[in-house]
């Protein structure tokens, strides 16, 4: 008999959950708010499903009921995958060690 | 491009969206962290642009949507002051939410694009899998709006609450429950738009009535919710790069909720059904307004700490409010130059965000090697000659350890009382956010500096 492939995909699932819990354990506490950012940032990989509705017209029309909120949700995606990473980066630039006394 | 083969590079970008969280395990390695996640978005939007491989004129807008937004992020990115980033946050959250909602619309109108059956006879699973990601979605929309809206100060950042509230929401769950059910069963255009809508006023109800300073909890549930919105929709679309990423970022904001209602020694429920500071607060207030407290100026306070060999800053929201860490940086300098340790102490809970008070030490430069979490400095109160408070009140309450009638009772809290003098900066006698009268204002050896905590500190500064 198969397996169905939702089966895989819910392994993936779970598995990645418990990754989760263990890497994020690990996060040292300081840096807990450039996790959200990051997290964020990460989670709008959802651009890949906006990015297929928003091509997902026939027929040579642009804009169709089911395309403009594809592009809709490009936008919001965007701003958050640009300004996710980049605030996170802006922030870590500013973790800095005790200079050594000279 | 072959199925197959986008889904390997799916899962590697996927693999490095890991390595990016697992980078922020120390400061060192966390900037290389950031570089893999941004890698890793990279070859998940390049493989879905060759996976569709539909290089038309809707190809470029696309491209110039995704400019328009990216720039909008960048720019905000840039321009925003780290005090700024709890509703940074939440505002972000608010957008994954949003777009996980039209990404699920888009779904349901044209189910043959993402090939999930036809109009009125999609695939059960897939339906599931976008009623799911559409709901918790517009849960994470609005909710996120409404914690926006209160860190802001646009809404009063008291707790809302009504009679029947929590039946309110009971119902409201349970409709989303059985409307979901009966999308499957009729696939119903309506019940799908009653659905989205029924989760934004759910969202909107579960975070007015949550108050204030439990805005690290909320923040942090709100993240997680991103994820198994992000993970739903993953599911839909099978896609692994979106699956592995929503179940990492739901665990994340998951462990994160359940540190910070740790350092409240609160239960999830508990800070969820609300109210904590409008039930409790004719509690603490009574009869105990008249005691006497001992107040000074900058010049005392210079005066204490000039003759202090080792001093410990607590800092709060009070500091962030006041935008007060740079001044504070700089009075530590001095400090620095006398001969004096100094170290800073930061409770899970200070801010209104998780390691809120972190980012903005490190924003006035301050070296994170300095910067301790509650267990690793405790001890150090007893044998410190100074504690300098500031914008921190709760916190440091010893009652949470005395007093078992109190409300705060067992929150763990910094043991400030233990040092030989306590210098607390704050604006008026008044209780913090839990409505708790705080016993270390009425110490021997507590003098409390009256003022706003930017003044205070650099008018010490001055006085050194």
């Amino acid at each position: 008999m198969e397996i169905d492939p939702f089966i895989f995909r819910l392994s993936i699932f779970i598995l990645s959950i418990f990754i989760g819990y263990y890497v994020v354990w690990s996060v040292t506490p300081s840096l807990h708010t450039p996790l959200m950012s990051v997290t964020n940032a990460i989670s709008s990989v959802i651009i890949v499903g906006a990015i297929i509705a928003a091509l997902s017209s026939n027929d040579g029309v642009i804009f169709s009921s089911s395309s403009i909120f594809g592009f809709l949700a490009i936008i919001l995606a965007a701003v958050n995958i640009f300004g996710g990473f980049l605030v996170t980066q802006r922030m870590l630039a500013m973790y800095k060690k005790k200079k050594k006394e000279k | 491009m072959s199925a197959n083969f986008s889904a390997i590079l799916y899962l590697i970008s996927g693999i490095l969206f890991i390595l990016a969280l697992r980078g922020l395990s120390s400061p060192e390695t966390s900037r290389q962290g950031n570089l893999f996640g941004i890698i890793g978005m990279v070859i998940a939007i390049s493989v879905t642009f060759l996976s569709v491989g539909n290089f038309t004129s809707g190809f470029v807008y696309v491209l110039i949507f995704l400019a328009i937004g990216g720039s909008v992020g960048a720019f905000i990115a840039y321009k925003i002051p780290m005090t700024a980033m709890p509703e940074l946050v939440a505002g972000f959250h608010s957008l994954v939410g949003l777009a996980a909602v039209f990404v699920a619309i888009s779904a349901f109108i044209n189910p043959e694009a993402f090939g999930l059956g036809t109009p009125g006879n999609i695939k059960l699973a897939s339906l599931i899998e976008m009623a799911i990601g559409a709901a918790v979605g517009a849960i994470t929309f609005s909710g996120s709006v409404i914690a926006f809206l209160k860190l802001q100060g646009i809404m009063s950042g008291a707790p809302i609450t009504f009679k029947g509230q929590h039946a309110l929401n009971a119902i409201i769950l349970i409709s989303i429950i059985v409307l979901t059910f009966y999308l499957c069963s009729t696939q119903s255009s309506n019940l799908f738009w009653i659905l989205i809508a029924v989760s934004f006023l759910i969202g909107f109800l579960i975070i007015i009535p949550i108050g204030g300073a439990d805005m690290p909890v909320v923040i942090s549930m709100l993240n997680s919710y991103s994820g198994w919105a992000a993970a739903g929709i993953g599911f839909t679309l099978e896609n692994t790069a979106l699956i592995i990423t929503g179940a990492l970022v739901g665990s994340s904001g998951a462990i994160l909720s359940y540190i910070m209602c740790k350092g409240m020694n609160r239960s999830f429920f508990n800070v969820i059904l609300g109210g904590f500071g409008a039930t409790e607060q004719s509690v603490g207030n009574k009869s105990k307004e008249q005691r006497p407290v001992k107040s000074g100026n900058a010049d005392d306070a210079a005066f204490l700490m000039k003759n202090a060999s080792s001093v410990i800053i607590v800092p709060g929201y009070g500091m962030a409010v006041a935008q007060a860490q740079h001044a504070l940086r700089e009075m530590v300098d001095t400090l620095k130059k006398n001969d004096i340790k100094v170290s800073y102490a930061i409770h899970p809970v200070a801010g209104r965000m998780p390691g809120h008070m972190n980012v903005l030490l490190a924003e006035a430069n301050v070296p994170y090697d300095e910067v301790f979490e509650l267990e690793e400095i405790n001890n150090d109160f007893a044998n410190a000659d100074v504690a300098f408070v500031i914008g921190a009140n709760d916190v440091t309450n010893p009652v949470a350890k005395t007093d078992p009638q109190s409300p705060i009772y067992g929150m763990p809290v910094l043991d400030v009382e233990k040092c030989k003098s306590v210098l607390f900066v704050k604006r008026s006698l008044s209780p913090g956010y839990a409505g708790i009268d705080n016993d270390l204002f009425y110490k021997e050896n507590t003098l409390m500096l009256f003022a706003d905590a930017k003044k205070m500190t650099e008018d010490i500064t001055k006085n050194l």
